[in-house]
């Protein structure tokens, strides 16, 4: 059977989503160029201690996730767009998924050990 | 008009599946003198010189949309085209609208644009019995359909949306989802929710990524993607 169906009722919280992730990396952006301003950056010690700093972390921890949510529906777009074969979207939405999911964590362990 | 009798070329692409295996763009001067002043006045004349130039037309005054086209790689109307805004001494390349299916040269077959506007059930739904008059709105309530009602459906902006080309038979496409708007934004209509439950799904509404080639086309000025963003903020009005 090849009826076409449409209709799978989501894509709000996605689109939403990408916004409020969005705004959250331009914010830590921002934080980060002011910082680097500021000399937080001036020697690895300084910088050390501005990134082991609790709300930083608290801020980069944000900004990861952001990022990999953010990528997480724009990357799925893509697949969405431009590829027809649903098996295919399926394996390469999970694989997106899965990738983004352990660069979040691997991401989260290499800022935090600092 | 300074321009009197001259000669303008033409790119035309030309396409009959009874006699040709492929399209092919065909070079073709025009002799004009100054009462072809839009597009579709020179094409007229050019239909005249070799009756085999197929495409639509019908009112002449941008009211009916039938004569859209790609005129220099931009979709737009022949007949609100002016002549004078061509750069002179380049030929004119005319193309079907992008991404419908040619039927011959400049025609294309427009049902899956039309089947995606009729999948948002373009019509008032009330069903409260008709008022002997009129239903009433006040002053404001129709302010909002201004920008909206006046798509005439010449299809320059569906054809012309990337997210469209890539998926037609599932994005409704910003012409189909300007008239949705115009439906759930009349306080006359009693089925919004109905038609935001319609619309809320990762293809029909949510494959517009903001490109704005619809706004940059539309003949007559209109903009879907504004009015597509009051249907997603709509959504996120009645989600949170």
């Amino acid at each position: 059977m090849n009826r076409l169906v449409v209709g799978a009722g989501y894509g709000l919280k996605d689109w939403l989503a990408q916004r409020v992730t969005g705004v959250v990396m331009a914010v830590f952006t921002l934080i980060m160029f002011a910082a680097a301003l500021g000399g937080a950056m001036a020697s690895r010690e300084a910088w050390q201690a501005f990134m082991s700093n609790g709300f930083i972390r608290f801020l980069s921890f944000l900004f990861i996730v952001s990022l990999c949510w953010h990528a997480w529906v724009g990357v799925r777009d893509i697949w969405m767009d431009y590829l027809n074969s649903a098996a295919l979207r399926l394996f390469l939405h999970v694989m997106t998924l899965l990738a983004l999911v352990g660069y979040a964590g691997w991401a989260i362990q290499i800022i935090w050990r600092l | 008009m300074t321009n009197a009798n001259r000669t303008v070329q033409f790119k035309i692409y030309r396409y009959d599946p009874d006699q040709d295996a492929k399209p092919y763009m065909q070079d073709i001067s025009v002799e004009l003198d100054s009462t072809a002043r839009k597009l579709l006045d020179a094409m007229g004349k050019l239909k005249a010189q070799d009756d085999s130039i197929s495409f639509r037309r019908a009112c002449r005054e941008g009211g009916c949309g039938s004569d859209a086209m790609n005129i220099n790689g931009k979709n737009g109307l022949a007949c609100l085209t002016a002549m004078d805004s061509f750069p002179a001494g380049k030929p004119i390349v005319l193309r079907p609208l992008p991404g419908l299916p040619v039927i011959r040269d400049l025609i294309v077959d427009m049902t899956q644009f039309f089947k995606q506007y009729n999948s948002i059930k373009p019509y008032l739904i009330n069903n409260d019995p008709p008022p002997e008059r009129e239903r009433l709105q006040s002053p404001e309530d129709r302010e909002e359909l201004n920008g909206l009602y006046e798509c005439i459906l010449c299809a320059c902006c569906t054809t012309s949306c990337p997210s469209f080309w890539w998926n037609p038979d599932k994005f409704v496409g910003p012409a189909g989802l300007l008239a949705a708007y115009r439906y759930i934004a009349d306080t006359r209509d009693q089925a919004a929710n109905e038609r935001l439950d319609n619309l809320e799904d990762p293809y029909r509404l949510f494959r517009c990524h903001t490109i704005m080639n619809c706004v940059d086309v539309c003949p007559k000025g209109l903009n879907p993607t504004k009015a597509i963003g009051k249907i997603k903020e709509m959504m996120v009005r009645r989600a949170i």
